[in-house]
């Protein structure tokens, strides 16, 4: 019976992801128990934030400074058939803090670090790293999980700000410094209308959220992975794509929540 | 095998799913003594050596490790358990991301509040006892397969375990690391007064270093003794296994229920 089969099969998957959801909600409860570790010795955290932060630098700066090039030139092709060139400081800084920067940087964070942690994790447990750890009685979770998952979490928002001040510096360029917008006008329309806690306080919040978001997938990806070559490359495509589709979901309802007041 | 046994297992079964892979296993690993488990590729040997890491629970009997039932301790319990535990992993599981030094130093951080100047002697120690003690600011990718198993055993040492568990140490290596590692095995187990386990399909190199033997086949324990014993035995399992003949008792072909003409069309 096809029929039959098919709807066994979707069922089978629903279940199976809800019972994958859940293992990965005990991990994340396994992984904030065990981080006393992390904080009593800090420097792990440190050194996976070089890894996951500093080494992410270069890609999150770079891609910063063209979207905020292009958020300026096609900013002011639009406000210059209204009149309001002069607004063109508040709609990029606008844009980059309350959106583009937190979803953005989240989005290349979990292309770059999140797949790294998930093939990382993922290698250590195929070459028995992992139950080599286990049997000399130190958890991988405290040891190994934890540390990553507050390295990625505290990188994440600074990665954002990064982003976000690059991008106003592209939009500078572009607006002020070859379009010929007014300088003070880009600045002070920028400041006027950024408000600190509406805005950037609520970029914070949601770059935080990505972090969370992105890290914890790609670390449990990683922990879950079968350990074959192919377990482990399966294991890194779903973290780009899960965490690509929860920073967008999650993006649609935090700014539901922040901006609209639902 | 002796009456101050620091391992016992009595009547384990073990099952994956509902497929068995041991059978009423009794052994019992004295002090000071290194044992062999040896045993075709899918026998159980892994399994064992994992239900001895506390890694795995029987489905039935107990297996007692310095006269605690490892599989009913608590977390806790079988973390202090496992403190007293080395494990030597097929290829080392040598840690990437740390220096020779770091991986031997891992536990020594982990487990002790050990001043870095006392680690750095005890580091130096270990790595001289495995004969490599210039390779502690390389990193395992710079290590050949026997400097890696080496390294391993020296983390493994790094806080004078009580049992050893080495699971296959001989696997890949060339004939003189392989000599290297297993005359390692017997000198330290000797000179840390430790019990050393090896599951290990190497038949040659781990009769000259241990002091017991025991076969699995299938599941079940097809025959034990001394390494005299072993060379000895006339059973068919053994001979065949000693000598490394292609067909006996474990048949080259797979069992299958049709015959070769059947399956070649030329026979109903």
């Amino acid at each position: 019976m096809p029929v039959i089969n098919s709807v066994r099969r979707v069922g089978h998957r629903v279940v199976d992801s809800i019972w994958r959801l859940g293992v990965a909600s005990r991990f994340l409860a396994m992984t904030l128990l065990q981080s006393g570790t992390s904080f009593h010795r800090f420097q792990l955290i440190v050194k996976e934030m070089f890894s996951s932060g500093v080494m992410s630098l270069i890609i999150i700066g770079v891609a910063g400074l063209f979207v905020g090039m292009v958020l300026g030139l096609q900013g002011f092709e639009t406000l210059k058939r209204y009149g309001s060139e002069s607004a063109l400081g508040s709609l990029v800084a606008l844009s980059l803090v309350r959106e583009l920067g937190p979803v953005l940087a989240a989005l290349l964070f979990a292309s770059r670090a999140g797949s790294a942690m998930t093939a990382e994790i993922g290698l250590m447990k195929a070459t028995e790293q992992i139950a080599a750890m286990e049997m000399m009685a130190v958890s991988p979770i405290a040891r190994v999980v934890a540390p990553r998952f507050w390295a990625g979490v505290i990188s994440m928002p600074l990665l954002a700000a990064l982003f976000s001040a690059m991008g106003v510096f592209g939009g500078y360029v572009v607006g002020v410094v070859m379009i010929g917008v007014d300088e003070g006008s880009f600045w002070s329309q920028m400041q006027a209308s950024v408000d600190f806690r509406e805005d950037i306080i609520n970029g914070v919040i949601k770059s935080f959220v990505f972090g969370v978001a992105v890290t914890v997938i790609a670390l449990f990806e990683g922990f879950d992975a079968p350990p074959t070559a192919e377990g482990v490359s399966g294991a890194t495509t779903r973290t780009v794509v899960e965490s690509s589709l929860a920073i967008l979901m999650l993006d649609f309802i935090l700014t539901a929540f922040m901006f609209r007041g639902v | 095998m002796s009456e101050q046994a620091l391992v016992e297992i009595r009547d384990v079964n073990f099952s994956y799913d509902r497929r068995p892979v041991l059978n009423g296993i009794n052994m019992s690993f004295g002090k000071g003594k290194v044992i062999a488990v040896m045993g075709g590729s899918g026998c159980g040997k892994t399994t064992l050596f994992r239900l001895i890491g506390g890694a795995l629970r029987p489905t039935h009997g107990e297996i007692c490790i310095d006269g605690k039932v490892i599989h009913a301790l608590d977390d806790k319990g079988l973390y202090e358990m496992r403190r007293k535990m080395g494990v030597l992993f097929q290829f080392g599981a040598l840690f990437t991301d740390m220096s020779v030094f770091d991986n031997v130093a891992f536990q020594m951080r982990e487990h002790t509040d050990l001043p870095e100047e006392i680690i750095h002697d005890l580091v130096m120690m270990k790595l001289h006892a495995v004969g490599l003690r210039g390779t502690h600011q390389l990193m395992p990718a710079e290590l050949s397969g026997g400097m890696a198993r080496r390294v391993a055993l020296a983390r493994t040492i790094a806080l004078d375990p009580m049992l050893i568990l080495y699971d296959e140490p001989f696997a890949g290596l060339d004939p003189i690391s392989l000599s290297v590692v297993g005359q390692l095995i017997r000198k330290l187990n000797d000179a840390l007064g430790t019990t050393s386990v090896v599951v290990t399909h190497d038949v040659q190199e781990s009769l000259k270093i241990v002091d017991y033997v025991y076969f699995i086949s299938e599941g079940v324990i097809r025959a034990e003794g001394t390494p005299d014993e072993i060379r000895a035995s006339s059973d068919p399992f053994v001979h065949q296994f000693v000598h490394g003949e292609v067909d006996g008792p474990l048949p080259f072909h797979y069992p299958v229920a049709t015959t070769y003409a059947q399956d070649m069309g030329v026979s109903d």
